[in-house]
């Protein structure tokens, strides 16, 4: 006979001020099964965990019902003080009167209706709860960053630092991302390139870090401590190990008219190219888009220039795959396209640009030599418009509904930086609200307007139109109310940014959520963010949530500490709640391993009794606990219901879904 | 057709290739064709029939019998080759004790259908040209085959097996049917409309079983209505509606893996359009996930087990009034 304890918790006013726990406990007490149901304040609290405690021994309890927060918050104290006191953890089931219940609802008569189904189907499914034991699994000590940007090469070095191996998949030839293309930052307008290259060449240094670059992660297997990735090598048709990264073939190379995507197109390069002087590694990489040996297998110029030999045109595609015990996505960030902003002209007139873009212009190793020039003719611009919130903060469908966070800052840089450069030129800003928060970052707003007199405007700009080698901008200033007509010489748009594409199908092979505009969702959004709910995928930079520099490198940091945390583990207690087969039931159909996300399901064929007492060989599946992770998958693809998973049995379900309907 | 068969299979059996011999012969009645296992030459001579009536798919049988020693043959139409690739698939028959004849099929006759043409007491059935003639106690009556051919026939979706290893007769294609237009005629209607029309035609069960019994997807070695553990095995209906639930449940149960062959509808002596379950599922699959015929590619995976990015997100169930 099951001896169940029940405990309601008020969670202070939490839970108390919208449902009646008295009412809730007396109502539960009734239950069949319940032998004893009592409520307190805050049974987390070590008061409250001790009445557990004493209940379970007293009242010699078999399983424990806990009517209080989300399970998520507590699970873990709940099952270790039911495990101190002798009762098998995976004998308490939580009832989520929180979050699920007084946290949702106003009405307190509904409410408390609503507790006491969510208690009695929480009591209906301990009644049929089995004793669990955990296993351990072991830890593979080797991390893997996916993006090579300053997010990622933070985390990569950190855990490096800490001893642990780590591995960078960067898809571009070289790792640096965006922020090798950033001119200045702020708000100490040093040169990005200066801070940057020496963690790019630590990175290549460093003896515990491999750098998988012009490389893509192909599958994901496993689980936290235990990952298996396959990384697809991209051909680069250059043999890697041999490159020297002289660049004699990027200058001999016949084909000119590639658009350099280093800046942004705004030149070009050859098919067989370098990214930048300073890339990591510095190897050339052939275009395969634009090189005409591949293409038509004629030319051959890089390999007949080039002294080492490493010039491969047979090279292949290929797959690495590796064991890891951690992931840090680093994915990061792209501007938006433009497309939906035809009013800004940024089709019609190349003295429309983005602000990255703009960068590349005031860049010393930029198109222009670091000349601010009109990509258009060529000459020195005199007014220069920056519009902020192109595609942010928009919630018309067109854009992103959110702040992207960086662009208040780049363009306040921006304007200085013209200023400073080219006091003939005037500079003005459209904003919709000038946003500071950070460590010395309204002084240097205020510097932008009070000792640069960038003339800063409330308002949007509604129309660029070109017309006569100029750009019409046409504007409200809703502070004078008035409509203001510029006639700029360049218009720069702060693009609003988005997640990389890749992150999407990534987070589906990583089994990490992503909110609606895929960014990764972090555990939790103030106690864990640096973590995915996924467990062993951790989560740096743009990837989570538009970031600047500093804020990116600080959570690089705190990533890289989450990981070396979990790789300095020898063992991991594993989750008890895995699958298991029935094999009187099973068919041997491979449905359950069809649609196994972690590989943990093979089939073993064994002789079974047959009823006229014959024996028979079956193909049957086998579950590695080790490797399940409990999600369930396969007990809902089973045909025959052979599949049932250990503290969430199928009976126990239905048992939770005729408590609800009683 | 049928003295073909025969001789293939008392050659084989005779050479030592095949041990025994899947095929039908006459059950009670002439046009009450059943499956059946033929050992020696003198029982294919004797019992082995082969006509209009066979429409009985006899890959299910190859469960239990592929496990047995030695090895046996079998006669696929190509609908039955269907379901049989489907079980290879899903690793329930061992194929290398499997040899296959694949046999054509043009349609085969619906006793219900020549009932209701007023012929009753069938004796026979032979074919003329384009018409049967159907032999009865009253005497011979002539039948054009098209009014008379099952329903799954008039509609039937390939004339190309899906596996063999040698054939008897013309292989065919693969052939546009109308199979859905009954299924888009029920989604046209109201929930309502629909809830009575599935209720009136559901009443009639009396959980015979006959459906499971015959469904080459319903091949599970303990079936959950069998299995006391499952909740729902020998449980008394709490209401006339939970009777109902059977046909709803095994739609599931065989959703994603039924090929369509119609067995269900065949056997059903209530006569309940079972199939259209089934077709009201591949239908979906099809419209969700791309054209998807379970059976035809042995390695292809199977929709509702696997995941694309392409794949359909939950919310289409609301975007196509799932939530009325």
């Amino acid at each position: 006979m099951q001896r169940i304890g029940v405990f309601v918790c008020w969670c202070g006013s939490n839970i108390a001020a919208t449902v009646d726990v008295n009412a809730v406990t007396e109502t539960l007490a009734k239950e069949p099964g319940v032998v004893y149901a009592t409520n307190y304040q805050y049974m987390c609290s070590e008061s409250g965990q001790n009445l557990i405690k004493d209940a379970i021994r007293d009242q010699k309890l078999t399983g424990v019902v806990i009517c209080s927060c989300s399970p998520r918050m507590h699970e873990a104290t709940f099952r270790k003080a039911a495990a101190s006191a002798g009762l098998n953890p995976y004998l308490v089931e939580i009832a989520n009167i929180r979050e699920q219940c007084s946290w949702i609802h106003k009405n307190k008569e509904e409410a408390t209706e609503k507790a006491i189904i969510l208690g009695r189907t929480a009591i209906a499914k301990v009644q049929l709860n089995a004793p669990l034991i955990a296993g351990e699994s072991p830890v593979v000590k080797r991390a893997l960053v996916i993006g090579g940007g300053i997010a990622g090469i933070q985390t990569a070095l950190d855990i490096a630092e800490a001893g642990f191996e780590v591995d960078i998949v960067e898809k571009k030839p070289t790792v640096g991302g965006k922020m090798t293309q950033i001119d200045k930052t702020f708000p100490t307008l040093d040169c990005s390139a200066c801070i940057l290259t020496p963690k790019m060449v630590e990175v290549a240094q460093n003896d515990n870090i491999k750098i998988y670059s012009y490389s893509e992660v192909e599958a994901v297997k496993g689980f936290v401590g235990n990952f298996t990735v396959s990384i697809r090598k991209k051909a680069r048709y250059v043999k890697e190990d041999i490159c020297t990264g002289c660049g004699l073939c990027t200058e001999k190379c016949p084909q000119k008219n590639v658009p350099n995507e280093f800046n942004l197109g705004l030149d070009t390069r050859r098919a067989i190219y370098i990214p930048f002087a300073q890339a990591v590694p510095k190897v050339a990489t052939i275009d395969p888009n634009y090189c005409t040996k591949l293409n038509t297998g004629k030319c051959g110029v890089c390999e007949k220039i080039c002294t080492a030999g490493a010039i491969d045109y047979t090279q292949k595609d290929e797959i690495v795959e590796q064991q890891y015990g951690a992931i840090v996505v680093a994915t990061g960030y792209n501007p938006i396209k433009l497309d939906n902003f035809e009013e800004y002209a940024y089709s019609q007139s190349p003295d429309v640009v983005t602000s990255l873009e703009f960068e590349r212009l005031m860049n010393a190793a930029g198109p222009t030599g670091g000349v601010l020039l009109r990509p258009s003719d060529k000459t020195h611009p005199h007014t220069i418009v920056f519009v902020q919130c192109v595609g942010s903060r928009d919630v018309s469908g067109c854009g992103k509904p959110y702040c992207s966070k960086i662009c208040c800052m780049y363009t306040a840089k921006h304007a200085m930086l013209c200023r400073e450069k080219y006091p003939d030129t005037e500079v003005y800003v459209f904003y919709i609200d000038v946003r500071t928060p950070g460590k010395n970052f309204d002084e240097f707003y205020r510097r932008a307007v009070e000792e640069y007199n960038v003339h800063y405007i409330k308002g949007m700009v509604g129309k660029v139109a070109p017309s006569g080698g100029k750009l019409k901008v046409q504007a409200s200033d809703l502070l004078n109310n008035e409509q203001l007509h510029i006639d700029a010489d360049m218009v720069v748009l702060a693009a609003a940014i988005e997640p990389d594409k890749s992150a999407r199908p990534l987070a589906t092979m990583l089994t990490a959520s992503m909110d609606t505009n895929d960014f990764f969702t972090e555990a939790h959004p103030k106690l864990r963010p640096v973590e995915s709910p996924t467990a062993g995928i951790y989560l740096s930079g743009c990837c989570q949530g538009p970031k600047d520099i500093p804020e990116t490198v600080s959570q690089a940091s705190a990533c890289a500490a989450k990981v070396i945390g979990l790789l300095a583990k020898d063992k991991l207690t594993c989750n008890p709640c895995v699958a298991h087969s029935d094999e009187l039931m099973c068919n041997g159909c491979s449905s359950c391993a069809n649609v196994c996300p972690y590989g943990a399901i093979t089939y073993v064929e064994k002789e079974f009794r047959q009823p006229d007492r014959t024996m028979l060989v079956r193909r049957v599946a086998s579950v590695n606990p080790a490797v399940c992770q409990g999600c369930g998958a396969c007990t809902v693809a089973c045909p025959s219901g052979a599949m049932d998973l250990f503290g969430f049995s199928n009976k126990q379900i239905m048992a939770e879904v005729d408590a609800i309907c009683k | 057709m049928q003295e073909a068969m025969k001789a293939r299979a008392k050659e084989l059996l005779a050479d030592g290739s095949v041990n025994r011999v899947a095929g039908w012969k006459i059950g009670e009645f002439s046009y009450d064709i059943t499956p059946a296992i033929f050992e020696t030459a003198e029982e294919i001579d004797r019992d082995f029939v082969y006509d209009d009536f066979c429409g009985a798919n006899l890959s299910k049988y190859l469960i239990s019998q592929s496990r047995k020693e030695g090895k046996i043959l079998v006669f696929l139409k190509p609908c039955d080759s269907y379901s049989f690739a489907q079980l290879l698939k899903e690793h329930r028959i061992i194929r290398e004790n499997v040899y296959i004849i694949g046999i054509e099929c043009y349609g085969k006759a619906d006793i219900n259908k020549i009932r209701e043409k007023g012929i009753d007491g069938v004796l026979g059935i032979k074919e003329s040209g384009s018409s049967f003639v159907i032999d009865s106690i009253y005497g011979e009556a002539t039948v054009p085959k098209m009014d008379v051919y099952a329903e799954r026939c008039l509609v039937c979706k390939s004339k190309k097996h899906a596996v063999y290893d040698e054939l008897i007769g013309e292989e065919g294609d693969v052939v546009p049917s109308s199979r859905f237009d009954k299924v888009a005629e029920l989604e046209a209607m109201t929930p309502d409309e629909r809830f009575e029309f599935w209720r009136g035609e559901l009443s009639r069960c009396i959980r015979c079983n006959a459906c499971r019994n015959v469904c080459p997807a319903c091949s599970c070695e303990n079936c959950v209505f069998d299995n006391p553990n499952s909740g729902i095995a020998n449980k008394a209906a709490a209401d006339s509606f939970e009777e109902n639930m059977f046909h709803i449940i095994r739609a599931f149960h065989v959703a994603g893996r039924c090929t369509d062959c119609g067995e269900c509808s065949r056997v059903c002596p209530q006569n309940i359009p079972l199939h259209l379950l089934n077709r009201k599922f591949i239908k979906d699959i099809n419209e969700f996930y791309g054209e998807y015929q379970a059976g035809e590619n042995p390695d292809e995976k199977a929709p509702l087990t696997n995941f694309t990015f392409d794949d359909c997100e939950p919310s289409i169930v609301y975007k196509r009034g799932g939530n009325q």
